[in-house]
């Protein structure tokens, strides 16, 4: 028998796993990057600059270092402290962070967007502060940074091929193996690229669509 | 009837109101004219509680608006307010720009709400648009529909913060119309405004505020046309 065995159907499940484990990773850290995101962005928008300075050095930093140096450095420090975590959950806490950091910025945005006599307006027909954050200043700026959003989103499904280098076998990772095994690295990064497409792509045209149909 | 006695409100160092009295009963239409920068929008924000005050007070129906213990968000439901750039809220459509506030602040039921909106709507003259989206709409209309929005909450009184300033003089009369028919149906309001005839025309009375102090206030049509404070002259000689 061969050292090296080509592509063949029986590695279809292999990659299907690969495929999964990398939508998987993405919708995990883009949820919950998007609710800290809004939580944090909200507390950035209304704080005190002393505040904003402390918060923004520390987002600062999630979002200047490589994602990759962060993941190797997390899943190693946490290993070092002697509580090592599986590949999957150190991935997810950082691509979670990473996103969480991009989201905010958006979500601040989002906040600022909205002008002050929006929500006057909304506090003099009686509406209480909450009240006039859910129904009136929320979904104005939400609505206007949708398509930043949705960058950050798209490019958290890319980036969240980097936490194949802590040994998350999403599809990158996956496609590294077959690739070490079948030597055929052409078909297979093709293919791969192709699946980052077809993941992207609907929903990318999705966002496209929204924002049509919100822009009134 | 609201109750403005010795209001004192400053920005910082910067002194806005220096001391304001004023009475206005029930069903009476008061006009504030006044160059720009004296403190009249000022004023009206600090009656519905929108602005704080460092001294005085004011009373709406015998309730002191900046006192820690009174409901702001309770007395805001009898005190409606319409401003210059109407804010209408764009993500929603004209019904629902109405319908949104008896909503979620009176608790009424969807139904319930659109019903009170379409009158209010029909009232004011937008009963063809309830599905259209504001930005889509002149500004006398986004301005019609920011009173419809305000008397959905069945409010006591009206504070008007030049709502025709934006607007471009074409669409100056349809808002105009509107606050006439509101006077005469024994509206309480509280006029901002440039629109000198029209003051003298639906104002009851008419205070002329310089510098944060009402330097004149009288019958509509004495101030207007006999004024007998040299700066309320000034002011007049140079608008009319």
């Amino acid at each position: 028998m061969s050292l090296f065995t080509p592509l063949s159907w029986n590695d279809t499940g292999f990659i299907l796993t690969g495929i999964l484990n990398t939508i998987y990773i993405s919708v995990l850290a883009i949820s919950v990057g998007t609710v800290l995101g809004l939580m944090i962005g909200f507390i950035r928008s209304v704080s005190t600059q002393s505040i904003n300075f402390v918060l923004g050095s520390i987002l600062d930093v999630l979002r200047i270092v490589p994602l990759i140096i962060q993941l190797i450095l997390f899943s190693t420090f946490v290993g070092i402290m002697g509580h090592p975590l599986p590949p999957f959950a150190s991935g997810s806490i950082i691509l979670s962070l990473y996103t969480m950091a991009f989201m905010t910025e958006v979500f601040r945005a989002g906040f600022d967007n909205v002008s002050k006599s929006m929500g006057i307006a909304a506090r003099s027909l009686g509406m209480t502060y909450w009240q006039s954050m859910r129904y009136i200043v929320l979904p104005i700026g939400m609505k206007s940074v949708f398509p930043s959003w949705m960058g950050v989103a798209l490019s958290v499904i890319k980036d969240s091929a980097l936490v194949s280098v802590i040994g998350y076998m999403e599809l990158l990772r996956t496609s590294e193996q077959l690739i070490t095994r079948t030597q055929q690295p052409l078909e297979i990064l093709l293919g791969v690229g192709l699946f980052y497409f077809i993941i992207s792509y609907p929903l990318s045209t999705f966002g496209r669509y929204m924002e049509k149909k919100m822009a009134i | 009837m609201i109750q403005i006695q010795g209001v004192h409100k400053s920005f910082g160092a910067l002194k806005i109101l220096k001391g304001i009295d004023l009475e206005v009963n029930k069903g009476e239409v008061v006009s504030i004219i006044g160059g720009s920068g004296s403190g009249k929008s000022t004023l009206l924000y600090c009656i519905n509680g929108i602005e704080d005050i460092q001294k005085g007070r004011v009373l709406v129906d015998g309730v002191d608006v900046h006192d820690k213990s009174t409901n702001l968000n309770k007395l805001r439901q009898e005190i409606g307010m319409v401003f210059q750039q109407w804010n209408s809220f764009p993500h929603l459509t004209v019904l629902e720009n109405v319908s949104l506030a008896p909503r979620v602040v009176l608790g009424k039921n969807k139904k319930e709400a659109q019903e009170l909106a379409k009158h209010h709507l029909q009232h004011v003259g937008l009963g063809d648009k309830f599905d259209v989206f504001p930005t889509q709409m002149s500004g006398g209309q986004q301005q019609r529909l920011a009173i419809a929005r305000t008397l959905a909450m069945n409010p006591n009184y009206m504070l008007l913060d030049e709502i025709t300033s934006a607007l471009d003089p074409e669409l100056v009369g349809e808002v105009l119309d509107t606050l006439r028919l509101l006077r005469d149906e024994g509206m309480t309001m509280i006029c901002v405004t440039h629109e000198m005839a029209f003051a003298k025309e639906v104002s009851d009375q008419i205070a002329f505020v310089e510098e944060g102090i009402i330097e004149e206030i009288g019958e509509a049509k004495q101030v207007i046309e006999n004024p007998s404070n040299e700066k309320t002259k000034r002011f007049l000689s140079k608008v009319l």
